[in-house]
This record gives structure tokens, C-alpha cells and sequence, in this order.
């Protein structure tokens, strides 16, 4: 039995197609280790283990009839669990959602199992997506594969720590603030958040929707880039998503990086940032330089406004969205005398203690006498932090910033301090409010082994550009820097 | 001090929260502590600035900041029919479904 943590997408295609292992054997291989890992690392909530073989009775035959092979044939997946399947729970890790099963899948998914991937379960998340370390989840933290006392990042730490676990050979997450990047820096994989509008959010139950995207995580940038190559593209379900040609991100990525100009916002290196992740990501601009792109020092003066600008806009549309989980449709039920008596006391026991903190925090913020000062202000700064972006992309090809100030931490250590827990996506929001895509690949190691993640923005749409810069990155050897 | 007491508990009832008297003092606080953070927002002039309300395109078609390559309003679709038949899939995920109803408590007196 092959380790399933050394599968990747092109492998698993060679050794389908050359009979050294069918898909019933991968997926089976696949749930063993869930079986032996998750317990302690509480990455899935829920397994689906009968769509999951059924899928790879399909992809068996269609070896066995000598046909053609769809694009990620049999490749074992997970998929956080803000993301509907048809049939198989999601609970947004919320216990107002606790029996809840979608009768639809999300865009994403289908496409994922139209090329022919294996959904192997679902990934445990911070609540409604809210969160840094994957702590506020009703069904209990994740902890970091590569360190177990400390937090997977978040809020889609179980995708991340399923990946880096060898639990799946790739994962979809979704990025708000900065919940696939942050995550992939923590667990020390790539971890991409494409361009708003780039992949369908339909299926994904909402909690921003200005900034709410669905993106990979894999084992490497190719299968990063493989998956998001899949996903891609215009979705009539989704009035939001953009009609914009999706490129080959396969041809890209090996395209030479030689003459490109990295731009380093000094903004990202200020008071905040560890030493030790400072040291990395600069060796990580060094290791571009010497592969041919010149460095261009910059200046993006609204970085600082960023988690102010995105806990006013977030948590407004959060308070708007999660208004729907009320009792009456779906979901948990708390009985009352009256309509309102059970809206309250159903959203009082169904959510947790960072939902309803948002969702107060949005409230007031929308609130009579509070929209100009708050939201609208909130609104106007992001305009700024956008043209912080389109400024610097007129000078430079790509942006390169940590991902993340701190490695990962350690459970508990920011849960009674919620401000604390919020800058930890300092370096990440300014990005998700832009709307530009992004990817964290590892870029060496604290003393202590802790992964290191350095963060690339591109332009709108220029996943390719990004997922290039990246592959350079990690062919050159960044994860070990 | 920003956030009073009094403040928490309208905040709560415009969102159908119903909290416990330690969460209205918990949440006092550390909503005091976000809103003071959040406060940095005023040393900014944004008198000229327009908001941003998309990510990718404002609704006059023009590009929100110069992002480039978006700035095009997706299409909208036709408004055609389509069948949806899914009553019966939603109405089995309801708490109490009374079809083709969802019920609820009384919301009227008489």
C-alpha cells in the first residue's frame, strides 16, 4: 500500500490507467487513514463513504472499458462543510444546523465529481466560517497535523489539516477574510483563494457575500492549480460570478517567471510580524530574485484600515445572512410562545458565542443612526484598500507578503481575546476586500518546525500569474528554505 | 465607554438574539473594545471617496477601482421559466412542515 500522503493528481492518473491500484482500493487506503488520524485531529465531520464508492465504481469501469479518463479521476477530496452536498450533512459547523441536509450540491462539487473526484466527507470549519484557528466549531477544534497542541489555522482548518494529513490528496475550502490561506500557511500547504466571482458560490451557505469565495488545497501548486482549473468559471446560478474566459492555468504555471516584477509592500512588514516568519518570507523574495524578477519596494498605505474596513463590511452582511437561520425552514427549532419568542430562543441556543457576536457587531453597524458612521465609512475604505491594489499592479506583475504574522498557535491562546484572534488575518483581508486572487505556499520553518507561509496577489483573474509564481517557488525548493 | 448596556440589548432584539445577562456583559465589552479599534476608520478624509459595494463592477458597468479585466456587468439572465420541483425535499428538511405549508406559532391574536 502506497502512503496516501505521497499521492498526487498526475500519480494517481498513471497508476488508474496503469492497473497498479483501482479507485475502490485509493478511496478504501483513504478512509483506513481517516479512520487511524481523525480522532485526533477531528478534521471530518461526516464521511460519505457511499457516493464515495460509488464514484469509483464508475471510474473502475470506465478503466475496465479502456475509455477515457476524466480529468481527476478518482482523486479523494474533501470538502468543508459551509459547502451543500445533495444528501450528505452540512451543519456550516453550527449546532443550528446539526441535522441539516442539503437537497442540492454546490456548483463546485458538481463539477469536482463531473471530472470524476471521490468526496471522501466533509471538513470541519470555525462556525458559519467565522474564525482563525478553527476553535469556534460546535463539534470541537482541529488541531494541526504537524504540531498537535496547536490550531490548523481557519476557519477551514479541517481542509487544511485533511490535506496536510494525507486524509486527501486535495480539499475545497472558502476564503472571506482570510480562512484558505491563513489555514494553508498553518498546516504548511498551498492554499489558494482565486478571484471573486471566478468559482460559483452557489451551494456555499452564505456569510459575506461581497467576499465569500470557494478555492483548493493540495499537496503541491499543480494539483492547487489542477483543482482550480475544474472549478473555474461562469455559473448561470450564480448571478455574481464572472463571465470572464477562465485561462490554462496547467500551460501558465510552467511559463518562465524570468522578468517579472515582485512588488513588496513595506506595509506588510511593519510591528506585528514574527522574526522568524519575516526572516522566511524575505528569503522567499531573495529565492525569486535569483530566479530572474526584480524587486520593487512599494508602498500600500491603507493596509493598516484593512481588519477595521473588513469586521464593519463582514459582519453587516453576516447579520444580514444568517438572518434566514430563524426556526422556521430548516435546521434547529427551539419552541415559543409567540413567532418571536422562538426566532429568539432558537438563534440564542443554535448559534455560538463568535456567530452572535458578529452578528451583533453587523447589526449595529447597520443600525439606525450608526450606517454612515460605520458601514458606509467602512464601504468608502475599502474603496481605498481596492485602489491600494490597482495603484500597485499598474508598477508591478505580482505582489509577495507573508500570509499570516505568526505560525500557527496554540489552541486557546487567542479564544478569550477576540480582537487578538482577528489580526491574525491582517496580511489576508486586505486582499479578499480587493477581490484580487491569492495563494499561500510554504516557505521554510520556525526553529520549532512550524510552517511558514508566503502570500502572492495577482490582478483580477490572473490566477495564472499567481499559480506561475508559485510553482517557480516551490520547484526551487521554498517549502525548505 | 461607546457600547452601554442598553445599547447591547437593542442591538439584540433588532437581531432575534435573546442573551443571557452574561453574554449582554460580555458582549458590552468586547464590542466596546472591536468599535474602539474600529474607530480608526475616522482618521481617514473619504469626503470624495465612493463606496465600494462589488467586488468586481458597480452598477453603472464602470470598474469599482481600476481592477482591470472585470468591469463588464455579467450578463443577465433571461427571465424565463424553468420547473423547481423541490417543495417536497425543502418541506422534509422544516422543523414542523405542515404541507405545503412550514407552521408556525400563532403570529395574530384574536
Amino acid at each position: 500500500m502506497n502512503s496516501t500522503h505521497s499521492w498526487t493528481i498526475a500519480g494517481i492518473r498513471s497508476a488508474l490507467q496503469a492497473k497498479n491500484i483501482s479507485a475502490k482500493e485509493l478511496t478504501k487506503d483513504f478512509y483506513s487513514q481517516i479512520d487511524r488520524r481523525n480522532p485526533e485531529l477531528n478534521a471530518f465531520l461526516a464521511l460519505s463513504p457511499d457516493r464515495a464508492y460509488a464514484q469509483a465504481a464508475r471510474i473502475d469501469g470506465a478503466i475496465a472499458r479502456g475509455g477515457p479518463l476524466p480529468f481527476l479521476a478518482g482523486v479523494p477530496v474533501a470538502i468543508k462543510d459551509v459547502i451543500s452536498t445533495s444528501g450528505v450533512r452540512t451543519t456550516c459547523g453550527s449546532k443550528i444546523l446539526e441535522n441539516y441536509v442539503p437537497p442540492y450540491d454546490a456548483t463546485a462539487v458538481e463539477r469536482l465529481e463531473g471530472a470524476g473526484a471521490v468526496l471522501l466527507g466533509k471538513t470541519n470549519c470555525d462556525e458559519f466560517a467565522m474564525g482563525s484557528s478553527t476553535e469556534n466549531s460546535a463539534y470541537g477544534p482541529v488541531r494541526n497535523p504537524i504540531s498537535l497542541e496547536r490550531v490548523p489555522g481557519g476557519s477551514s482548518g479541517g481542509s487544511a489539516a485533511a490535506v496536510a494529513a494525507g486524509l486527501a490528496v486535495a480539499a475545497l475550502g472558502t476564503d472571506t477574510g482570510g480562512s484558505i490561506r491563513q489555514p494553508g500557511a498553518c498546516c504548511g500547504i498551498p492554499a489558494m483563494m482565486p478571484t471573486y466571482g471566478r468559482v460559483s458560490r452557489y451551494g456555499l451557505i452564505a456569510f459575506a457575500s461581497s467576499l465569500d469565495r470557494i478555492g483548493p488545497f493540495a499537496g503541491n501548486v499543480a494539483d492547487t492549480a489542477a483543482v482550480m482549473a475544474v472549478i473555474a468559471g461562469h455559473d448561470a446560478n450564480d448571478s455574481t460570478s464572472a463571465a470572464v474566459p477562465v485561462t490554462d492555468y496547467a500551460a501558465e504555471i510552467e511559463e518562465p517567471i524570468k522578468g517579472l516584477r515582485i512588488g513588496v509592500p513595506e506595509d506588510y512588514f511593519g510591528e506585528g510580524l514574527d522574526e522568524e516568519v519575516r526572516a522566511k518570507v524575505e528569503a522567499g523574495i531573495a529565492l525569486l530574485e535569483r530566479l530572474g524578477c526584480h524587486r520593487i519596494p512599494l508602498k500600500m498605505p491603507h493596509t493598516d484600515y484593512a481588519i477595521a474596513t473588513y469586521y464593519i463590511v463582514a459582519t453587516a452582511e453576516a447579520s444580514s445572512n444568517l438572518a434566514r437561520f430563524d426556526g422556521v425552514r430548516y435546521g434547529l427549532r427551539v419552541p415559543g410562545s409567540t413567532l418571536t419568542e422562538m426566532y429568539r430562543r432558537t438563534r440564542e441556543n443554535g448559534f455560538g458565542p463568535e456567530v452572535k457576536r458578529r452578528i451583533m457587531l453587523g447589526t449595529y453597524a447597520l443600525s439606525a443612526g450608526y450606517y454612515d458612521a460605520y458601514y458606509l465609512r467602512a464601504q468608502k475604505v475599502r474603496t481605498l484598500i481596492a485602489r491600494d491594489f490597482s495603484d500597485a499592479f499598474q508598477k508591478v506583475d505580482a505582489l509577495i507578503t507573508p500570509t499570516a504574522p505568526t505560525p500557527a498557535f496554540r489552541l486557546g491562546e487567542k479564544t478569550a481575546d477576540p480582537l487578538q484572534m482577528y489580526l491574525a488575518d491582517i496580511y489576508t483581508v486586505t486582499g479578499s476586500l480587493a477581490g484580487v486572487p491569492g495563494i499561500s505556499i510554504p516557505c521554510g520553518k520556525t526553529e520549532a518546525g512550524l510552517p511558514i507561509g508566503l502570500q502572492i496577489f495577482g490582478p483580477q483573474f490572473r490566477e495564472g500569474r499567481v499559480v506561475q509564481l508559485a510553482n517557480a517557488v516551490e520547484k526551487a525548493g521554498g517549502a525548505s528554505l | 465607554m461607546k457600547i452601554t448596556r442598553e445599547d447591547v440589548l437593542r442591538v439584540a432584539e433588532l437581531a432575534h438574539l435573546e442573551l443571557t445577562s452574561e453574554e449582554v456583559e460580555l458582549y458590552r465589552g468586547q464590542l466596546d473594545e472591536i468599535l474602539n479599534y474600529i474607530g480608526k476608520l475616522e482618521e481617514l478624509d473619504v469626503s470624495k471617496v465612493e463606496p465600494m459595494t462589488q467586488a468586481l463592477f458597480t452598477g453603472d458597468g464602470s470598474s469599482n477601482a481600476g481592477l482591470g479585466a472585470a468591469s463588464e456587468h455579467p450578463e443577465l439572465r433571461d427571465d424565463t421559466l424553468s420547473p423547481c420541483d423541490v417543495a417536497e425535499a425543502i418541506l422534509a428538511q422544516a422543523p414542523d412542515a405542515a404541507k405545503p405549508f412550514f407552521r408556525v406559532p400563532k403570529v395574530i391574536d384574536r
